[in-house]
C-alpha cells in the first residue's frame, strides 16, 4: 500500500460520505475541514467507513491524525501494512 | 420516522437491528392512510428545512449525507408562498417564501419601527448553537422581547413556530424556537408530489438494503430490566427479544411506562397540546376558487395569540391552513384534486370523554366551525360554491392521534420536557424523535441519526 493509494481510499470514502462535495481539487497538505464542508458527523462517518470497509480502527483520541490527506496517508498507511495490504 | 433513520445508521454500520411498529403503516406521527381510494397525509403539511442544492451545513444536507440519500430521491417541490395573517379578517399579513429576503421586506414594511430589532434577532438565531446536546433552557418569549417590542409582531413570529413544533403552552425554550425559526423562515417548505409516503418509502428501502429487520403490527408492551439496564423487550404477541441497546421513538412518558408505573413527579409529563384537523377534498384546484397561491396560512383573530390547550373542544381563533396544491411541482404538474386542510388546537380530555355517537356529532359540528373560522383568512367563496366543490371530507381529533400513534393525550409534539441527550432512567435505553427535541420531519430524522451516533456507534 502506497501513501497515494491510501489517499485515494480516503477520497473514495469522502465521496460516499459527502457526495455533494467537489473533490477534484483537494489539496493534500491543507486541512480537509478548511477546503470542504465537513462537520464532526462526517468525520465520524469517515472513521466508521474505514472500520467497515478496511477493518481499520481509529480511536477517538487519534481523530486529529485525519486532518488532511497527507496526515491521513502518514497515519493510515502503516495500519494498512499491518493488515498485510 | 426517527426510528427508521436511527435504524438505517445502525444497520449500515453492521449492527443487528430490528424495528417494532405497532401500527400497520410506518411513519408514526408523519404517516398516511387510505380512505375510499384516496391517500391522506397525516402530520406533513410541508417538509420544513428545505434548502436549494449547494446550500451546506443545514439539517437537510446533514440528513441526506448521514443516510446516504441523494436529494433527488425526496422529490421535493418548493412552496409557492405562505402567510401569517392576524386580526379578525387577517388585516395584518406577513408573506414569506423560501427566499428569506421576502419575509424581511414584509416585516420592514408592516413594522418599520421593529425592523432593526428583528434583524438583530435573526442574527442571534443564525449564530445560535441549536443542536447542542447540553444547552440550558431559556425562555424564547423573554429573548424575543429583548429585540421586538410590538406584541403583534412578537405573536406573529411565535404563531408558525409554535404550531409547527411546540409542546409547551404559551412559551417555548429558545433553542426550540431557533430550530423552528430556521426550519420555517431561514430555510423553507417543500413537498413531494405524492406526499409523505415518498419520504417513507425512501427510508424503508434504505433500511432494508442496509440489512435492517422490521416487524409490523407488533408493539413493545414491556421493557425487561436487570438493575439499571434493560435486558429485553416483550412484544404484543408475548414473545421476548433480547437487546444490547434500545432506542425508543414512542415518546418519553410512553417509554418510561414500559418499565415503571406512571408517576406524577415524572421527568416527562404528558403533553397538554393536541390538535384537530379538517380535510376537505375539492373538485378543483384551490386557486380556481379564487384562493390564490397560498401554500400555508397561519392565522389568529384575537388580540393576543393564545397557544394553549383550549377550554372548549377546539379553539378556532387561531390555526393553520394548508393547501398542498400550492407547491410548484415539476413541469407545472397539478394534484388531481384540491386539498384544503385546517388545523386548530384541541382539548384532549373533552374529545376523549365523548361517547361514540356524540363523538361523530361533535366532529360534524366542529368541522363547520373550523372551516368557517379559517375561511375568514382567504378570499370569500359563497357557501353554495364551496359545498358544490366539496367531494369528500375527513377530520382527525386528539382521539385519532392517540389511537394510531400511541402518543398519550394525543400530544403530537410530545412532552413539554425534552431530553436532548436522549437518556432515560435505564442506561441502555435512549429516546429519539419528538421527545428528544429536534423538531419537524427533518428534525425527527436527525434525532434518530444523532441518538444512534451518540449512544451506539460512537460508544
Amino acid at each position: 500500500m502506497t501513501k497515494e493509494e491510501t489517499k485515494q481510499i480516503v477520497l473514495d470514502i469522502i465521496a460516499d460520505v459527502a457526495p455533494d462535495e467537489d473533490l477534484t481539487n483537494v489539496k493534500p497538505d491543507v486541512r480537509l475541514r478548511d477546503q470542504l464542508e465537513l462537520d464532526s458527523m462526517d468525520f465520524l462517518d469517515i472513521v466508521m467507513e474505514l472500520r467497515k470497509r478496511h477493518n481499520i480502527e481509529v480511536p477517538e483520541a487519534e481523530y486529529p491524525e485525519l486532518a488532511s490527506l497527507d496526515s491521513c496517508a502518514d497515519y493510515l498507511t502503516p495500519k494498512f501494512e499491518e493488515l498485510g495490504k | 420516522m426517527s426510528g427508521l433513520a436511527a435504524g438505517i445508521r445502525l444497520a449500515h454500520f453492521g449492527k443487528k437491528v430490528c424495528i417494532f411498529e405497532r401500527h400497520n403503516a410506518v411513519g408514526g406521527l408523519n404517516s398516511f392512510y387510505s380512505q375510499q381510494g384516496r391517500k391522506f397525509d397525516v402530520g406533513l403539511h410541508a417538509l420544513t428545512n428545505f434548502v436549494r442544492p449547494g446550500v451546506k451545513g443545514t439539517p437537510l444536507t446533514k440528513l441526506l449525507r448521514q443516510l446516504r440519500i441523494s436529494r433527488e430521491e425526496f422529490q421535493m417541490s418548493e412552496q409557492k408562498r405562505s402567510r401569517i395573517a392576524f386580526g379578525p379578517q387577517g388585516e395584518t399579513s406577513l408573506a414569506f417564501t423560501n427566499d428569506f429576503a421576502v419575509f424581511e421586506a414584509e416585516v420592514a414594511s408592516s413594522f418599520p419601527t421593529q425592523i432593526d430589532g428583528f434583524r438583530k434577532l435573526v442574527e442571534l438565531v443564525r449564530s445560535y448553537d441549536d443542536v447542542s446536546l447540553d444547552a440550558q433552557p431559556v425562555s424564547a418569549r423573554q429573548i424575543v422581547r429583548e429585540h421586538i417590542s410590538d406584541s403583534l409582531l412578537e405573536d406573529m413570529l411565535f404563531c408558525p413556530v409554535m404550531y409547527y413544533g411546540s409542546a409547551q403552552e404559551r412559551d417555548m425554550e429558545f433553542g426550540q424556537f431557533v430550530i423552528m425559526f430556521k426550519a420555517l423562515f431561514l430555510e423553507g417548505f417543500a413537498r413531494p408530489y405524492d406526499g409523505v409516503r415518498v419520504i417513507l418509502r425512501v427510508l424503508v428501502d434504505k433500511y432494508r438494503a442496509a440489512g435492517g429487520e422490521r416487524r409490523m403490527k407488533c408493539g413493545v408492551t414491556r421493557v425487561l430490566t436487570a438493575g439499571d439496564k434493560a435486558t429485553a423487550v416483550e412484544l404484543d404477541d408475548g414473545s421476548v427479544i433480547t437487546a444490547d441497546h434500545i432506542i425508543s421513538s414512542i415518546g418519553a412518558p410512553e417509554t418510561e411506562r414500559l418499565w415503571s408505573q406512571p408517576d406524577q413527579n415524572s421527568a416527562s409529563p404528558v403533553g397538554a397540546l393536541s390538535f384537530v384537523e379538517t380535510i376537505t377534498i375539492l373538485d378543483r384546484q384551490p386557486a380556481e376558487l379564487g384562493w390564490g397561491d397560498d401554500t400555508i396560512v397561519f392565522f389568529n383573530d384575537s388580540e393576543r395569540f393564545d397557544y394553549a390547550a383550549p377550554q372548549e373542544r377546539v379553539d378556532p381563533r387561531s390555526g393553520v391552513i394548508c393547501m398542498p396544491n400550492n407547491f410548484a411541482y415539476e413541469d407545472g404538474r397539478e394534484l388531481p384534486e384540491g386539498i384544503f386542510r385546517c388545523t386548530c388546537l384541541a382539548n384532549y380530555q373533552q374529545w376523549r370523554a365523548l361517547p361514540e355517537e356524540d363523538y361523530l356529532a361533535a366532529k360534524i359540528r366542529w368541522y363547520s366551525v373550523i372551516q368557517d373560522s379559517a375561511r375568514r383568512f382567504l378570499p370569500p367563496v359563497a357557501s353554495d360554491v364551496m359545498s358544490a366543490a366539496t367531494i369528500a371530507t375527513d377530520m382527525f381529533t386528539p382521539r385519532t392521534v392517540e389511537k394510531f400513534t400511541g402518543h398519550l393525550g394525543g400530544a403530537i409534539y410530545g412532552s413539554p420536557r425534552k431530553h436532548r441527550q436522549g437518556r432515560t432512567s435505564l442506561k441502555n435505553v435512549y429516546l429519539c424523535g419528538t421527545d428528544q427535541g429536534f423538531l419537524g420531519i427533518i428534525g425527527a430524522m436527525l434525532s434518530g441519526i444523532s441518538m444512534a451516533n451518540f449512544h451506539v456507534l460512537r460508544g
